[in-house]
């Protein structure tokens, strides 16, 4: 089917699965807000988000089963987007999965915590289908207000509050920048439609224009904040280390992976015609967030700094995959993404399982020996922190999603090799801290007085295990997951031949 | 033998069998720990370990078939399997043998049953979890030699780092986590750049077939590259393996990680792990750039780093306090002879190199071995603390001498031969490395005369040497097949040098003639 994204009623269609999201979680808000807070209504608020993310998960399967286009309009309907959609909901359901067990042991009661993830990721799903700055902006907008609300709901903690206001005064500044960006572009190009913007770049030659030029620098700054790039990551170590655990990882995860969603998006449909002006910025951002990300994890002793800062340094490694400007490069992107997703899920899970109350017992000493009381989750933990290192078996998905990038780097019609190179070398930085939390946990002797971690509840289990599992099975049989990025690039949309074709 | 063989179509699934026999092993060792989790596995040691040996025995006898089946006269690979893995990315599971790889993958089957025995007393703690990574450890050298598709062989190259990373920090000695750490960092940076260079050769590959492929025969065949390029892909190849042999003066990993590692991973490492850096050269760096390799400016620089190996090696060997270091040093200056050999491309240097390189595992290997069984007794490596212990342990110090000549390279051991042939080959082509690397055989003796003197003769000053008891028959058992091994190459090299003389030759006439149109005066004029 295609959609003609003019008819109120198609363009409804087209956006089903963001609607159900939407419906969903203004529904469990009013019931969140229904009852008193306790734990047991929070439970059953969260369970409900689960069944709700779970629903939406398939319905957005369902329409990337049915080969859905859609001509020339605001949202873009394409397999890019169900994949992105898809990647957004898993963070959430995992999100919300480990809140269940970390928020009473926290005494965080409010029930809109989950609730706020549903909105969050509605603002994801929104990015994913962006194709229109407006549309973008709204997006960005949507998912940054129930990040900021959610990066402070550890009340009691004065970080989480720290953390919560610098992410709130620097994300307000990135918004900024975004949408000064936005109307410069418009300005110079009078159109916020992507492909409009990406024609009229190329027919008006506008890779000179000074406005065209700041506008997409703005772009490129506001972007560069949303995903924690170096040198605009600087909110990023303080706010992953006071927001509660399962928000950190989500913060990791899915707000990354939308926030790159819609930076690839805007890159490949709207900007082509400006590569000769940001191919060199994109490509120093890549090599500064990369080298900065990695070495200053070197140096961090809490674990959820340290996985902050590997996470700056991932942002520099999709943003190879932007800087190709290329769709093998959108597809290396969707599938590196689904690695590091998983890979910091099981990590930040197995975090929450050897913290206790009050965030407490997360620095990297209370890890010392962890293999001598918990065996599965010292292996496990090994397995999260070689596939961010992007080791082959034992690393699993991890290594072939840096072979992805680096492929799609050397075929890039912009030579990329120097910053193949770069990526391998601060890889190799990144074996210094990611061998050191297994160095820690094996060859280290358990402490006299530590107290054994407690066994966490089923639903990090799981989230651990299942991570665990899919990465080392996806690296010894990634066969799929490439054929599923490879199929999930964006899209133009349809010729108004291929409507008429279809309205018959 | 070579009828039975055909007749239960050994070939065919002989490599991957001997690859996943390990892997299956591992994942029992797993169970068993699982089963055996209510009671504390430190109790379990003595069945682990007979579980592990047995895992060993099976892959070795199996393997042994090997040496008939593999024909080395015929080109091509031989029992070769070839599945398809990712065909998005055209990358294969495709594995198969010449007569250089067979060798060393016998070399390796062999070894592992002896390291085993090695550790059989010393590794008490966490059993299940030593005895998985050596088998996981065996997967990745196998794997490493049997490769034919370049992704394959990354991912086995890089398997093997974990396993040892872990044997070394865990089990090891006191430095055993700055060993640890060295040892993986080091040998990434050169992986990595070598990472790249696959990726290259993949990507240029793909523009000339249209889709893309790393297949070693493919890339061997179709990918002509500029020669500047050709020098960078050399050059990350020529790290990722340098580190490994260890060229000077890539070596410094290398002491840490032999001394601080348990017996059985010192025993490997040397071995059978730094055989997969000259290895690499044989079967990658060479043939797959050979305008590069056969570069003036590059060769003499590749056979200067080995000549000041060989000599640096043998000296600072010989100044050692710490018998086990002397012994990783004396590494370098051999896999300095092996790296001559190859950079010498004359059939007799190539030869002399893989005979070394078979050498090497299995003098050091012994020596390695002979050093744990008294470090287990003394718990001192150090050669001052010991002295005339010839009167108290007549066995051990019988043995340590013969290995002790044939790591010399005493005529009549197989140390003679490998370096005389390296010696007489690279003589041709590269005068004066080979004389200046002929006074390292002087050095050797030196060096472990010297400590043969100060451990086993002298005077037997030290009263807490008298205690020491001899070898007992499960060490002596494990050494015979050593010693045997080493006079039967030193008496009878011949069916060894067989079995890679055509490899060695069509190697030397590949890379001369790949490289022809470079001019490569030095090794065609000497003939």
């Amino acid at each position: 089917m295609n959609f003609d994204l003019a008819n109120p009623s198609q363009l409804m269609q087209a956006l089903g699965p963001d609607l159900l999201l939407m419906a969903g979680a203004m529904v469990l808000m009013l019931w969140a807000a229904w009852r008193p807070d306790s734990e047991a209504h929070q439970r059953s608020v969260g369970r409900a988000s689960l069944a709700l993310i779970a629903a939406t998960i398939a319905v957005v399967l369902w329409y990337a089963s049915r080969g859905l286009t859609s001509g020339a309009g605001v949202i873009a309907v394409d397999n890019f987007r169900w994949a992105a959609d898809v990647v957004c909901l898993i963070g959430a359901f995992g999100a919300i999965a480990l809140g269940l067990e970390y928020n009473p042991r926290e005494r965080i009661l409010p029930a809109e915590s989950h609730v706020l993830v549903l909105f969050a990721t509605s603002g994801m799903m929104m990015l994913a289908a962006a194709r229109d700055l407006m549309i973008v902006f709204l997006g960005v907008e949507l998912m940054s207000v129930a990040v900021y609300v959610l990066a402070g709901l550890n009340r009691r903690s004065n970080k989480s509050a720290e953390g919560a206001l610098k992410y709130f005064l620097l994300g307000a500044f990135a918004s900024a920048f975004l949408l000064y960006g936005i109307a410069l572009i418009y300005g110079s190009t009078g159109s916020t439609n992507l492909n409009e913007i990406g024609q009229r770049i190329v027919t008006g030659n506008y890779v000179a224009h000074p406005m065209a030029l700041v506008g997409t620098a703005l772009l490129l700054v506001g972007f560069g904040f949303k995903v924690a790039a170096a040198p605009f990551h600087m909110w990023a170590p303080d706010v992953y280390e006071g927001a509660p655990t399962p928000i950190t990882a989500f913060m990791a995860t899915a707000v990354k992976a939308a926030a790159f969603t819609t930076f690839v998006r805007v890159w490949l449909e709207a900007l082509p015609g400006m590569g000769d002006a940001w191919f060199k910025p994109v490509w120093w951002l890549a090599a500064v967030a990369m080298f900065v990300g990695n070495t200053v994890a070197l140096s961090q002793r809490n674990l959820k700094r340290l996985l902050a800062y590997s996470s700056i340094a991932h942002s520099g490694y999709l943003m190879v995959a932007v800087a190709t400007g290329t769709l093998a490069g959108s597809a290396a992107f969707l599938f590196y993404i689904v690695a590091y997703t998983l890979a910091s899920f099981g990590a930040f899970a197995v975090v929450i399982t050897v913290g206790t109350e009050g965030d407490a017992r997360n620095e990297l000493s209370d890890y010392e020996g962890l293999w001598h009381v918990r065996p599965w989750l010292a292996v496990a933990m090994s397995v999260f922190m070689l596939s961010l290192m992007g080791f082959p078996v034992f690393g699993g998905i991890g290594f072939f999603g840096k072979w992805y990038l680096l492929m799609a780097a050397i075929e890039a019609p912009r030579p990329l090799t120097t910053l193949a190179v770069v990526l391998v070398l601060t890889s190799v930085v990144s074996a210094g801290y990611y061998l050191n939390v297994v160095r820690v946990m094996f060859m280290k002797q358990r402490p006299e007085g530590a107290p054994d971690p407690e066994r966490a509840g089923p639903l990090t289990r799981g989230v651990v295990l299942v991570a665990a599992l899919a990465i080392l099975a996806l690296g010894l049989v990634p066969n799929r997951l490439i054929n599923w990025s490879r199929d999930s690039i964006p899209r133009a949309p349809a010729a108004p031949s291929a409507v008429a074709d279809l309205a018959k | 033998m070579t009828a039975f063989l055909s007749s239960i179509n050994y070939n065919a699934w002989i490599v991957p069998v001997l690859l996943l026999l390990p892997a299956i092993g591992a994942v029992g060792l797993w169970a068993h720990a699982l089963v055996s989790a209510k009671d504390p596995a430190d109790q379990r040691w003595r069945e682990v370990r007979v579980l592990a040996f047995a895992f060993f025995v099976v892959e070795a006898i199996l393997s042994l078939g090997l040496w008939w089946s593999i024909d080395p006269a015929a080109a091509g690979w031989q029992a070769m399997v070839d599945l398809p893995w990712i065909p998005q990315w055209g990358v294969r599971f495709a594995v198969g043998l010449d007569g250089i790889a067979m060798v060393l993958v016998l070399l390796t089957t062999l070894m592992m049953p002896l390291a085993v025995l090695g550790s059989w007393t010393s590794i008490r703690t966490k059993p299940h979890a030593y005895y998985a990574n050596l088998l996981i450890l065996t997967v990745g050298m196998l794997g490493v030699f049997m490769s034919l598709d370049l992704v394959l062989f990354y991912v086995m190259w890089e398997i093997m780092l974990v396993p040892m990373y872990l044997i070394i920090g865990v089990w090891g000695g006191e430095r055993r986590l700055y060993a640890a750490i060295k040892f993986f960092i080091y040998t990434m940076i050169g992986s990595l750049l070598m990472l790249v260079a696959i990726l290259y050769l993949g990507a240029e590959a793909s523009r000339v077939a249209g889709a893309p492929n790393f297949s070693y025969d493919f890339i061997l065949n179709n990918v002509h590259l500029d020669p500047t390029t050709t020098l960078w892909l050399f050059g990350a190849f020529a790290l990722a393996f340098a580190v490994k042999v260890p060229m000077f003066p890539f070596h410094t990993w290398l002491p840490d990680a032999h001394v601080e590692a348990p017996t059985a991973g010192s025993v490997i490492l040397a071995a059978i792990m730094l055989k997969m850096g000259t290895f690499g050269f044989i079967r990658f760096a060479l043939p797959l750039f050979p305008a590069a390799a056969m570069n003036p400016a590059v060769r003499s620089f590749v056979i200067a780093l080995a000549v000041i190996g060989i000599v640096y090696g043998a000296l600072v060997a010989m100044v050692q306090p710490d018998f086990k270091k002397l012994v990783a040093y004396s590494s370098v200056s051999h896999l300095g002879f092996v790296m001559l050999g190859i950079f010498a491309l004359t059939t007799e240097s190539m030869q002399g190199a893989l005979l070394v390189n078979v050498n090497h595992g299995i003098s050091t290997g012994a020596l390695f071995l002979l050093v744990g069984m008294i470090y287990e007794r003394r718990h001192t490596r150090m050669i001052e603390d010991y002295g005339g212990i010839a009167k108290v342990v007549p066995i051990f110090a019988t043995i340590l001498t013969v290995v002790s000549l044939s790591s010399i390279g005493v005529p009549g051991t197989n140390g003679f031969i490998g370096e005389f042939l390296v010696l007489v080959g690279s003589y041709k082509t590269q005068p004066i490395a080979a004389v200046i690397s002929a006074t390292a055989v002087i050095f050797a003796a030196a060096y472990l005369l010297w400590a043969l003197q100060r451990i086993i003769y002298n005077k037997l000053s030290k009263p807490e040497n008298e205690g020491i008891t001899d070898l007992n028959w499960r060490e002596i058992g494990l050494l015979v097949p050593l010693i045997a091994a080493i006079l039967w190459i030193g008496v009878y090299p011949k069916p060894l040098l067989e079995k890679t003389e055509p490899a060695a030759r069509r190697l030397v006439t590949y890379v001369e003639s790949a490289a022809g149109q470079v001019p490569v005066t030095a090794s065609n004029t000497a003939r």
